[in-house]
């Protein structure tokens, strides 16, 4: 029995209810940097609503406040976000069939929570039929990125200063290490992370996030290779 | 911050469209053709091989400190990981990590 599309958006929205948590105050954190610095409210939210990256967004911000070239803000903000290629094309084989216009607003709505979400559950259930697949999306970004214009706003309009012992900063972090140790099946998974880790702090001096991209495709490829050899193995001792 | 609203505009409609595209590259281009056994066999590594890159120097080099190690947030990040890895509870590791890291910000004072 499959499950229809309804369900399938219900188990998204519930999936990605706890990012709740995560994506509000890191929203509201934007919202408040952003107008701290000096940006109206209709510019603060053109981040949020347009480019909907908080990653990138902070990225930006951070070479404004230094009045960087436009040049420079753009490249390191779009380098931020040249993972989500990758994104893009792990959801490829399970939403690529989807008709043209929602793939572009999936595509809009691609961001580290809804694609790690929908990814661990396409692998989990690949019985899953394509509507059920798009309705799950919708469901994983609906909490994930609606709260992030709401908040952005909360965050922008009332100028709260938020206190630097409650450590926001780490909401992040936390979010995405309790989102990475799941995913650590294998050994081929356990050695691409630790490629990834090894690589992204021994190159962290290149500019524009290189050293993460270089990180990043370098553990693709050991884990792969991993994954490989783990094949060849079991198949010679069988 | 010395930018004229245009400027700023610029700056956000370029980061909006950039971003699109990247996201819609390989979902809206390549689209129904089927992907090659190895490129799946690699993209099935993509966030365990993004993700830690990305978490990695956030939590050795905090922003907060002036990216100087610092003992409550490594110790949230170690709770996070051993509660993910022991449960594969999201929520449950956030809320240990997070706890982890305001109870060693109080015992340190």
């Amino acid at each position: 029995m499959s499950t229809p599309p309804r369900r399938a958006y219900w188990q998204g929205l519930r999936d990605g209810a706890p990012f709740i948590l995560v994506v509000t105050p890191f929203a509201m954190l934007f919202g408040v940097s952003a107008s701290e610095a000096g940006l109206p409210l209709a510019e603060v939210m053109g981040f949020s609503v347009l480019v909907i990256a908080g990653a990138a967004q902070f990225a930006a911000l951070q070479m404004m406040m230094e009045n960087a070239p436009v040049l420079v803000v753009l490249a390191t903000a779009l380098a931020v976000n040249l993972r989500m290629a990758m994104y893009s094309a792990a959801l490829t084989p399970h939403l690529g069939h989807a008709p043209i216009w929602k793939r572009a607003v999936m595509a809009y709505f691609i961001v580290d929570q809804t694609y790690a979400l929908s990814t661990l559950r396409y692998e989990r259930d690949p019985a899953l039929s394509l509507r059920a697949r798009v309705a799950y999306f919708a469901g994983t970004a609906s909490p994930v990125c609606l709260p992030w214009y709401a908040a952005t706003w909360v965050g922008a309009e009332v100028g709260a200063r938020i206190p630097p012992e409650f450590a926001l900063d780490f909401a992040l972090p936390i979010t995405f290490l309790a989102m990475i140790a799941p995913m650590l099946r294998t050994a081929a998974h356990v050695a691409a992370a630790l490629t990834s880790i090894a690589l992204a702090l021994g190159l962290a001096f290149l500019p524009y996030n290189l050293g993460l991209m270089i990180a990043a495709l370098a553990a693709l490829m050991v884990g792969a290779q991993a994954e490989l050899w783990q094949t060849r193995r079991r198949a010679r001792a069988q | 911050m010395s930018y004229t609203g245009a400027e700023t505009w610029g700056i956000i409609a370029v980061l909006g469209i950039g971003t699109f595209l990247i996201r819609f590259s390989f979902l809206g281009l390549i689209g129904d053709r089927e992907l090659p056994e190895w490129v799946l066999r690699h993209l099935r590594y993509t966030p365990v091989a993004v993700l830690p890159g990305l978490v990695a120097p956030l939590v050795l080099w905090p922003e907060a400190t002036g990216g100087d190690p610092d003992a409550p947030r490594l110790a949230a990040a170690a709770v996070t990981v051993a509660l993910g890895v022991g449960t594969k509870n999201v929520l449950l590791s956030i809320c240990g990590g997070a706890g982890t890291l305001y109870l060693v910000q109080f015992l340190i004072g």
